[in-house]
């Protein structure tokens, strides 16, 4: 079984991101780690290898410092990474994202790609489709619960009012809620491992894509403070149990 | 003319509201108006569509759509938008919206925006980020049709009174194209009221330690009496309760009265979800929390011990008269 998962390096989920003067988010000189949403991906492409045999590859696309992400993974049990690197790709939008991801995965066979539901920093939560589009592979989305055997693969959609189980052959993309698996914390074992698995450094070029392919439809025009409504009233103590039973009856709530 | 199309997820009931929401907006920009409705029930939906502002309604009732996950529905909505050309193409922020948005994109080969609270013209729209609290303008670029994933409830659904063209779609979906296949569908009972139509909706997160304590909110949502419990993403991820009483982002959007956030730091993934609440009360321990920001009524505070004092104290009122 090869699993192919995504992996995604976002500024520090706890803190705010910084916008440069070109109106970017910096990706660089900044705190980051591999996207949250991606740990679950990365833990589900685990437990996939280990009930069936097979190794897991982490593919990501980004700056230099996106390494960390790739040896986050590694340290956590992926054996082997793909990271693609290029000037070109800064300010990248989603398209120009799917398409370099796409070419990267799509260099050799596999049978299972796993993401992320929407990445951390990002929202977009598109990406994954749109790979699997280019790719021409079924996608079953929002999986909550992962099954795989003989050649098909079957999950449990989170869905407004429950959840739809989907069935798809392999080859498949499946991106994943953090429902579907717990990820696991990497060891000092595995840490030291992560070091000297084998990562490979891609350029724009070495997938056979141009910078026309990538040149982003989007532009950010603004970035302006929102309209914030003055700060509210703050209670603490033994008053505030009052202080909320009165606001409740203000409401006409109770 | 230049066409904008919205894509109109359709349900057992008719059109999601959704489709009507972007249907009123789409008609103010001054161009042509059109519905795409794919899926059993769509035919049967173009009278509201209409209603709201589509003037063609691109409608097929076949079981495929409902039946294959996005793709087949992305496939037919290529085709379409080769043949015919509109400007742009709307959908809902849904899970449906953005499998069959995202596949779209690879085929259309065209730009797509995620979470915009507003289309301001045919080549730009408006976005919020950092948990609301900056504004961004975004120029949209390169082939049309330009693709847009609206924010739910980002405007108010009202009906006009038109009247709509049925263009029937006659797209050949191909059988390796049919897959994957949605082969069971899962009702997880809720009890209580419906998160989008509660008056009061009281939601968890994190702060709450573990999955017993969310019983409490479920008790205060009982004293109260017609309120609604909702819960952050990272408790549904922990499995403490089902992904259908998520609020924000990836789950339910919500405009209630009064929106109670227990041990919630206030997350952009939540916050997007309930910021339009017409009254916010946070509850947290840390007097940082972005929340606050948002609250009309902080409290300071450990959740555990305010909670069952508020569900003694309004049971103690109820009981006086």
């Amino acid at each position: 079984m090869d699993v192919v998962v995504l992996v995604k390096y976002v500024p520090d989920p706890a803190g705010t991101p910084k916008i440069g003067e070109d109106l970017l988010v910096q990706r660089e000189g900044t705190d980051g780690s591999l996207d949250p949403g991606d740990e679950y991906a990365v833990e589900a492409g685990l437990q996939v290898v280990e009930a069936h045999g097979g190794e897991v590859t982490l593919v990501s696309m980004g700056p230099e410092v996106a390494m960390g992400a790739v040896r986050k993974g590694l340290s956590m049990g992926a054996h082997q990474g793909t990271l693609v690197t290029d000037p070109a790709l800064r300010g990248a939008d989603t398209l120009a994202t799917a398409r370099v991801l796409a070419a990267a995965i799509g260099r050799r066979p596999f049978d299972l790609l796993l993401t992320g539901v929407e990445s951390t920093d990002g929202y977009s939560g598109t990406l994954p489709m749109a790979v699997a589009e280019l790719l021409g592979v079924p996608a079953l989305t929002f999986a909550r619960r992962i099954e795989v055997e003989a050649g098909a693969v079957r999950v449990e959609r989170q869905t407004d009012l429950g959840y739809d189980v989907l069935e798809g052959r392999l080859p498949a993309l499946v991106s994943v809620t953090g429902s579907a698996a717990e990820p696991r914390y990497a060891t000092l074992k595995g840490i030291m491992a992560s070091k000297t698995k084998p990562v490979e450094q891609l350029a724009l070029a070495d997938l056979g894509l141009s910078p026309a392919d990538v040149t982003p439809a989007q532009r950010v025009l603004s970035v302006t403070p929102a309209a914030v409504k003055g700060p509210g009233e703050i209670v603490e103590g033994d008053a505030a149990v009052e202080r909320i039973l009165a606001f409740l009856a203000e409401a006409k709530v109770i | 003319m230049a066409t904008i199309w919205v894509y109109a997820e359709i349900g057992t009931e008719g059109p999601a509201g959704s489709a009507l929401e972007l249907l009123t907006k789409a008609r103010t920009l001054g161009g042509d108006v059109a519905a795409v409705a794919l899926g059993p029930g769509a035919t049967a939906s173009a009278g509201p569509l209409a209603e709201h502002g589509a003037t063609t309604v691109y409608a097929s009732d076949e079981p495929v759509y409902g039946e294959v996950v996005g793709r087949a529905a992305a496939h037919a909505l290529g085709e379409l938008a080769r043949q015919h050309r509109p400007a742009m193409i709307w959908f809902p922020t849904s899970h449906e919206g953005r499998d069959v948005a995202g596949r779209l994109q690879a085929i259309t080969g065209s730009t797509l925006m995620s979470n915009a609270s507003d289309v301001v013209a045919l080549d730009r729209a408006v976005t919020q980020i950092y948990g609301d609290s900056h504004v961004v303008e975004v120029a949209l670029e390169g082939p049309e049709p330009r693709l847009v994933l609206v924010r739910p409830k980002s405007f108010v659904a009202e009906p006009t009174g038109g009247t709509a063209t049925v263009v029937p779609v006659e797209v050949e979906v191909p059988d390796d194209l049919r897959t994957p296949r949605r082969v069971e569908r899962h009702e997880e009972a809720a009890s209580g009221p419906k998160l989008e139509e509660a008056r009061v909706v009281i939601s968890g997160g994190r702060g709450l330690q573990e999955q017993a304590n969310f019983a409490l909110l479920d008790r205060l949502a009982e004293a109260i009496g017609g309120a609604a419990v909702g819960a952050t993403r990272a408790v549904v991820d922990a499995g403490w309760v089902p992904y259908s009483q998520q609020v924000g982002q990836t789950g339910k959007t919500v405009k209630p009265d009064v929106y109670l956030a227990v041990g919630i730091s206030g997350a952009t993934q939540h916050v997007v979800g309930m910021k339009g609440s017409r009254r916010i009360v946070a509850i947290n321990k840390d007097p940082q929390a972005p929340i606050f920001a948002l609250a009309d009524l902080g409290v300071v505070g450990d959740a555990l011990s305010l909670v069952p004092r508020l569900i003694d104290e309004i049971a103690r009122r109820k009981a006086a008269g």
